[in-house]
């Protein structure tokens, strides 16, 4: 029985690490699709005025989201005084410039901010740490 | 101690954290054959205070300090101004509102006053609050020998200006600065034949300053550091023999030289700008000459914002830029290079100039 179910078990895990190597056209577009629903979630929550208190945008001093430097993080923030994820920046400046409140790091904008910035700054190399 | 004493000493370092401008002092320069010149002056450029209103009478805080601040300093000012032009984008939203705001904190400056069109001030009502208060956009007078024009350089084609639904709607897609909706400056067929007329009975050899809100030049189209009919409005100022354009819009120090024009941008009160080129998707031309100015620390409010004091002497300006929590620059105009040159970091570049 012992036996038996040691064969069970090497069956489902080959079926199933078979099964993880194939991925079709349609998944390949289905993640496209969310993926860029998402960036582009990002971008209208970089233009909200209601993102913050006082109707100032991200893009207004980060055009193109420059100047955020998606690449750099996690990083020795200094004005932090640790080190801290770009997520941890993104609530800096909705706290301050913005004048709002800050975000679960998982709140689905801040994961759609994220999405937008770093599709902004795509091609350029990571450098984690860099000032 | 004495108390007579102490209080000296405390008036003096009061003096030098209020002052900061007595750094600044702007000298008047000779000639460069050493003869003292009649026609030097100095006037002083406050520009892109972006008031941009909340609800009622509150507006964004952050911004409406760097107006003040700017005035402020520029009332200490010794000498004082000859005049101080404002560079346009009063506003955020064209608002009357935000207009009204801008000319009330404007109205403590203790010089004249000139005032010059931003597209921020003009896309929601196309100018029309901000003429009620501030006359023509386009406008030329002579100060000391100089003639100086001020031009409405942010104009577009009418089929933009008529594609949209509301007025705020045209508005916001202008004053995103990198909304792909938006469409590239201009100066304009009218405008252009105007300035013809302008400077036709002008002697070539008259120093010629230039107001522009936009660049005259084409630097970064998608942000509107661009002006499409640039070289156009620069055949027009090729005859003479010394040229100085003084742009705003762009929120940082730039600065160029194009056959006889010397090109300064000048600095925003409200928010720095990343130099475009920072935007590694899109190609940008951004005037080699240019030395970066530091990285702006955003914890700094005031950190990459300010304003300028500007010496005219030969016909040339040199451009002190008064940047709190940042050193103060100097962009002087070079006579034995002939061309507009940052006086300490011309040659040496330091780490917060490097942009990534």
């Amino acid at each position: 029985m012992k036996k038996m179910t040691m064969y069970l078990y090497s069956l489902i895990f080959i079926a199933g690490a078979v099964h993880a190597d194939e991925f079709t056209q349609q998944d390949l577009k289905l993640w496209k699709v969310e993926y860029e629903s998402v960036v582009h979630k990002g971008r209208k929550v970089f233009i909200d005025p209601k993102l913050g208190t006082n109707t100032v945008t991200c893009n207004e001093c980060h055009p193109n989201a420059t100047n955020t430097h998606p690449e750099t993080y996690p990083k020795f923030q200094k004005q932090l005084g640790k080190v801290a994820t770009m997520a941890e920046m993104i609530n800096w400046c909705i706290a301050n410039p913005l004048e709002g409140k800050k975000m679960a790091l998982d709140d689905p904008r801040m994961i759609a901010l994220i999405a937008y910035i770093t599709e902004e700054r795509r091609g350029v190399t990571l450098e984690p740490g860099k000032h | 101690m004495k108390r007579r004493e102490f209080m000296k000493q405390v008036s003096i370092v009061a003096a030098g954290t209020i002052l900061p401008m007595s750094v600044i002092e702007v000298a008047f320069a000779d000639n460069p054959d050493g003869t003292k010149s009649g026609e030097n002056f100095t006037f002083a450029v406050i520009s892109d205070a972006h008031l941009q209103q909340i609800k009622g009478a509150k507006f964004v805080r952050n911004w409406d300090m760097g107006l003040k601040r700017a005035v402020a300093e520029c009332n200490l000012m010794n000498p004082k101004p000859d005049f101080v032009l404002f560079g346009g984008d009063l506003a955020q939203l064209g608002k009357a509102a935000e207009i009204d705001h801008g000319a009330e904190i404007l109205s403590a400056l203790r010089s004249p006053v000139k005032m010059m069109m931003g597209e921020h001030d003009y896309y929601l009502d196309l100018g029309e609050h901000w003429m009620k208060r501030f006359g023509e956009p386009h406008y030329s007078f002579d100060h000391k020998g100089t003639h100086i024009v001020v031009l409405n350089s942010i104009l577009v084609d009418e089929a933009w200006i008529n594609k949209w639904k509301t007025p705020m709607e045209r508005m916001q897609t202008m004053a995103g600065l990198d909304d792909p909706n938006g469409s590239p400056f201009m100066v304009g067929l009218a405008q252009r034949e105007w300035l013809k007329k302008d400077l036709e009975n002008i002697p070539k050899d008259t120093p010629i300053i230039v107001f522009s809100h936009s660049p005259l030049q084409k630097i970064y189209k998608g942000w509107n550091f661009w002006t499409d009919d640039a070289e156009l409005v620069q055949d027009i100022l090729k005859p003479f023999d010394k040229v100085n354009v003084i742009y705003a819009h762009v929120h940082q120090i730039q600065y160029n030289k194009i056959g006889n024009i010397a090109f300064n941008s000048v600095m925003s009160t409200a928010w720095p700008w990343p130099y475009p080129e920072t935007y590694k998707k899109a190609k940008s031309y951004l005037p080699k000459l240019t030395v970066h100015m530091n990285r702006a620390d955003p914890f700094f409010e005031r950190d990459a914002t300010g304003w300028q004091m500007i010496d005219v002497h030969s016909g040339r300006v040199d451009l002190h830029f008064l940047l709190p929590h940042n050193e103060n620059r100097i962009v002087a105009y070079n006579e034995k290079t002939q061309q507009p040159e940052d006086v300490k970091y011309q040659t040496e570049q330091i780490p917060p100039q490097k942009h990534y």
